[in-house]
């Protein structure tokens, strides 16, 4: 009986405890339940967008940057597909460790770490930076099959812009570089900021920076499902970007080669012109660099010694390198002694060597003289004596006036950022400057373009073309069309003459032949000598230091830096003229001597199509058949390699 | 019929085809259609994985009908030895065993690899059923104080692997036999108290990826792309299911991959995302069918050992459901247990598939006394 009662008290204990059991299942389940209605009816909304917003992406789909051709349509700049390795900070807390890693499967040299490292610094966390760019199918292969041991490192196709000829016309093209924050901040102000979603490049320098807007084109987007690691699934609608606007430029790459090679390792700047269309043909700084540096971020090293170079290979000399023109400056001097009356082509004036201002000598660059000496003649033997007194008449504002039109110490308007001004020196100007009035003894300098006189070679070379152009002046340009990718439909930027200057066709037929007598029997004889065409010059030749009075100017006793630069101013042929230059070979010494040869080979090359007999003619640029230039792809974009994420941990 | 006459094949065979609880039966009929139906979506892109999955519910099928066939007496016999057995293996592990993701949970025998944690699941409430079985009529403290060593032993082994999720179902199947076997409720209170209090010292000996994941819950957003990921993401596939769900086979969370383990622990967010707030309170309503058709066997077992051990699994198929759910639903930490019936796995299906065949014996046998 006991047993009996023992047996049914501990059946009704764990019933008991069975039946507590069962109330706590229910309240957890309760529990449940709860949560259940509070994800999935009151917070229902929420979550819901949560998971649309994990569903759907925006991925911009960004434009093809325009190609750049030169005249004859010689490829300058492109776009070449190839494929990066590049690492996103956000996504991996181990770089330098992953770094390491990844050097095991491919070299990273030391100079790709220090780039990587900069742009590092300029990037976003979220944002992927190349590490390895232009990376072989060997080394895609072989990072591919690794790739997912790595976190936020990636594989990408991407279209690289290119400059195949390297540093011919480098000031010319400039190059792109990775989107900075001033850019950013820019491009917000703009409010163009939106175009470039998805892009990573902009244009710095150069042509690639005056035409950015119309080379980057119109942005594109995918709305795309993608996945938690971020792969696309599946496009669901798709805006296609609008690909940039080639551009033709005026440059003939050829001409502008052989003005490079013909520098050597001279220092200088020369801009030549088509003078009626205002075609630049030929726009050299030298030294150059390559362009191609930068496309990518430059490593620190290598900016440093550019940067730091003597010779200022970076400087654009033609435009921002501002010179006094010396006696180039003499036939516009002339041209306005005529149209202004202070001078008749009758008159002239006795040279004895010097112009006497006061106690003050102004030394002619002949201590002897040119004897008696007429408009006409002072061109021909650039007499020093007949400007000074010219201008010293003249004054200083009546030439400022003059000189204006013609572009002297004026923006010339060129496709390129950042063009400096110069100096056209005028009364007001020194009030202005120095906040001092005008001495007279400061006028007669500037009538042989020393003085306050400072101008950029593009201006000279600009001047000159209006003189060969007949006052006609026709604002230069490196871009000489726009191209439509599709059409191929073309649109000229300058299709006519800014102004004409007032100009009497006796005068200026005066200047023109004084100045093919220069050519003929004057300090331009030499270099022009056996010449199958007619050309005009005039040579000039600026100060660098200061002469005392009294002392005489020795080349071999001053050091190299310190020699006079060379310049000449030309165009040909005389009538009916297809092509001014202005030319200033740095330290280069009298103008007949280092600049007059180069502009003579550019002349017989542009006008004979003849090339220097010691120029290895392979070194030009080949044009190329128009049909094979043609032969682009037009839809290549940049994307993701589909190689799956790495696991989620 | 006369007494020479030998039974016919069926009369032998009859009693060990219907050895099937009726209402057991319909439940899990029930959960198997969901699990097909819900493996279908999650398994889509991995190949295979569908047929290995209805393979694993034949075997566990299979066990499910040896273990209902297995008369009381032959359960009691083996449970001390498979103890014996699993506490050998757990120190064979502990000397010998295979390291993966860091724990040392597999035993390599050569020509397989078992984890004999998973045996301990069945073997531990076996043990201590069998024990207050055996002390019946005289059960005084220090029996519960040897019931405590029992489970107090292979648990240590199982917690030091670490596998914090078999060793918590492990202590819910050895404690809830205690717990039926009448432990006060002044040393229950005891107990709870004392295990808050001693929870910062637990802390120190947790390792710290089971830190992280107890931290997570508290909140996921802190690192919503490493530990919380999974957390916030198949939280956002239960919230965004709605109240109808988005349909079978449109769970975007599921398809995008944005669940992880979307076919075993987290398989519930699928289910939840396509079937919504309806699908889910059904699902639960199977779960609670089962586990109270289950005390009820309890309640009605023919000894001790029958009752005790009934309760405990019943208990035990409550706790994995329930720990699964609240993970999923963000409710409680991420720890590594399958929801039961639905999630792909083998093991745990095995175990489940012995736990529902002893529950069905037990339910058989007391019939059988009663008639």
């Amino acid at each position: 009986m006991v047993e009996v009662r023992n047996t049914e008290r501990e059946l009704h204990r764990l019933r008991v405890r069975l039946a507590v059991a069962l109330l706590v299942v229910l309240m957890c389940f309760g529990m449940l339940g709860a949560r259940f209605w509070w994800l999935q009816i009151y917070r229902y909304a929420d979550f819901h967008a949560q998971a649309e917003d994990n569903r759907i992406a925006l991925v911009p789909a960004p434009p093809s940057r325009g190609l750049v051709f030169d005249r004859n349509g010689v490829l300058l700049a492109e776009n070449v597909s190839a494929y990066t390795l590049e690492l996103t900070p956000m996504r991996n807390a181990r770089l330098e460790e992953t770094i390491d890693a990844l050097s095991q499967i491919v070299e990273i040299t030391p100079r790709e770490r220090r780039r990587f490292r900069r742009l590092l610094q300029d990037s976003r966390r979220s944002e992927s930076v190349p590490l390895k760019v232009k990376l072989t199918d060997e080394e895609v292969a072989r990072l591919a099959v690794q790739r997912f041991r790595f976190p936020g490192v990636e594989i990408r196709a991407r279209l690289f812009r290119t400059y195949p000829l390297g540093d011919t016309a480098a000031h010319v093209l400039g190059y792109i570089g990775r989107i900075s924050p001033d850019d950013v901040a820019k491009l917000d102000d703009q409010e163009r900021l939106a175009q470039y979603a998805g892009s990573t490049h902009i244009g710095k320098v150069g042509i690639e920076q005056s035409y950015e807007q119309v080379l980057h084109g119109r942005v594109g987007a995918d709305e795309v499902e993608v996945s938690a690691g971020g792969r696309v699934v599946r496009t669901l609608s798709r805006t296609p970007p609008v690909p940039g606007s080639n551009l033709i430029l005026s440059i003939d790459i050829r001409l502008q080669k052989l003005v490079e090679e013909l520098f050597g390792d001279r220092r200088g700047a020369l801009v030549a012109i088509e003078p009626a269309t205002g075609d630049v043909l030929a726009f050299v700084s030298r030294p150059g660099y390559d362009p191609n540096l930068f496309v990518d971020g430059i490593d620190p090293q290598t900016w440093q010694s550019l940067n730091e170079d003597p010779d200022h290979p970076l400087l654009n000399r033609p435009l921002r390198g501002a010179y006094p023109p010396g006696s180039t400056y003499k036939p516009f001097m002339a041209l306005a002694a005529l149209t202004t009356g202070a001078r008749t082509p009758a008159d002239t004036i006795s040279d004895p060597g010097y112009f006497l201002l006061g106690t003050h000598r102004f030394r002619d660059s002949k201590p002897s003289g040119h004897g008696t000496v007429d408009l006409r003649k002072s061109i021909v033997v650039s007499s020093d004596t007949y400007y000074y007194k010219l201008a010293y008449e003249m004054g200083v504002d009546r030439i400022h006036d003059f000189m204006k039109p013609w572009g002297f110490g004026q923006l010339t308007g060129i496709d390129l950022e950042n063009e400096s001004t110069g100096v056209l020196p005028s009364t007001q100007w020194k009030m202005r400057r120095y906040r001092q009035k005008w001495f007279p003894g400061e006028t007669p300098s500037i009538g042989i373009g020393q003085g306050y006189n400072a101008f950029t070679i593009l201006q000279l070379a600009h001047a000159t073309a209006t003189l060969a152009n007949n006052g006609i002046v026709m604002k230069p340009h490196l871009v000489q069309s726009i191209e439509d990718p599709i059409s191929h439909e073309r649109q000229r930027t300058v299709p006519k003459e800014s102004y004409r200057i007032p100009l009497a066709p006796a005068h200026l037929k005066l200047v023109q032949e004084a100045m093919a007598e220069v050519n003929r029997v004057g300090t331009g004889r030499l270099a022009f000598a056996g010449a199958r065409y007619v050309a005009a010059g005039k040579t000039g030749t600026a100060q660098v230091i200061g002469i005392r009075q009294n002392e005489r100017y020795d080349a071999r006793r001053v050091s190299e830096r310190h020699r006079d630069h060379s310049l000449f101013v030309a165009f040909a042929p005389l009538e009916n003229p297809k092509i001014a230059v202005a030319v200033i070979v740095e330290n280069g010494g009298f103008g007949a001597q280092a600049a007059a040869p180069i502009v003579r080979k550019v002349f017989d090359y542009h006008l004979l199509g003849l090339l220097p007999k010691d120029l290895d003619e392979d070194l030009l640029p080949k044009v190329q058949d128009e049909a094979e230039l043609r032969d682009i792809p037009e839809d290549i974009e940049p994307e993701t390699i589909a190689v799956p994420e790495a696991a989620k941990p | 019929m006369t007494l020479n006459e030998s039974p016919s094949l069926w009369r032998r065979v009859r009693p060990h085809l219907f050895v099937f609880d009726p209402v057991l039966t319909v439940a899990l009929a029930m959960l198997v259609v969901l699990s097909f139906v819900t493996m279908q979506s999650a398994a889509l892109d991995y190949d295979g994985r569908m047929a290995d999955h209805a393979r694993n519910l034949l075997v566990a099928f299979a066990v499910l009908w040896l273990a209902a066939n297995m008369p009381l007496q032959w359960m009691q016999r083996v449970a001390p030895p498979a103890y014996l057995l699993g506490l050998a293996l757990l120190v064979a592990v502990a000397l010998f065993g295979d390291v993966a993701k860091g724990a040392r949970r597999w035993l390599d025998l050569g020509f397989t690899r078992i984890q004999p944690s998973e045996l301990m699941k069945i073997a531990m409430p076996m043990m201590l059923a069998w024990w207050f079985q055996k002390r019946e009529g005289a059960q005084g403290w220090a029996d519960f104080v040897v019931a405590g060593v029992l489970l107090a032993v292979p648990l240590a082994l199982i917690a030091r692997q670490p596998d914090l999720g078999t060793a918590i179902l492990v202590f819910a199947a050895g404690f809830y036999v205690i717990y039926l076997a009448g432990l006060g409720w002044k040393v229950l209170l005891g107990g709870f108290l004392g295990a808050l209090a001693s929870m910062p010292v637990l802390w120190s000996f947790l390792h710290e990826y089971q830190r992280q994941r107890v931290l997570m819950m508290i909140d996921p957003s802190s690192d919503p792309l490493g530990r919380g990921f999974h957390v916030i993401q198949s939280t956002i596939a239960v919230g965004s299911g709605g109240l109808w769900g988005k349909g079978w086979m449109q769970g975007t969370q599921a398809h995008l991959e944005f669940i992880p383990e979307r076919t075993t622990d987290f398989i519930f967010a699928v289910f939840s995302e396509e079937f919504g707030m309806v699908g889910s309170l059904v699902l639960l309503s199977i779960y609670l069918l089962i586990i109270g058709r289950g005390l009820v066997i309890a309640a009605n077992g023919a000894n001790v050992f029958a009752r005790l051990l009934g309760g405990a699994i019943t208990l035990v198929l409550f706790t994995y459901a329930f720990v699964n759910v609240g993970m999923v639903s963000g409710i409680l930490p991420v720890v590594g247990v399958p929801l039961p019936m639905m999630s792909y796995g083998g093991t745990a299906m095995l175990t489940l598939g012995i736990g529902m065949g002893l529950l069905m014996s037990i339910a058989r046998q007391r019939r059988l006394i009663q008639t």
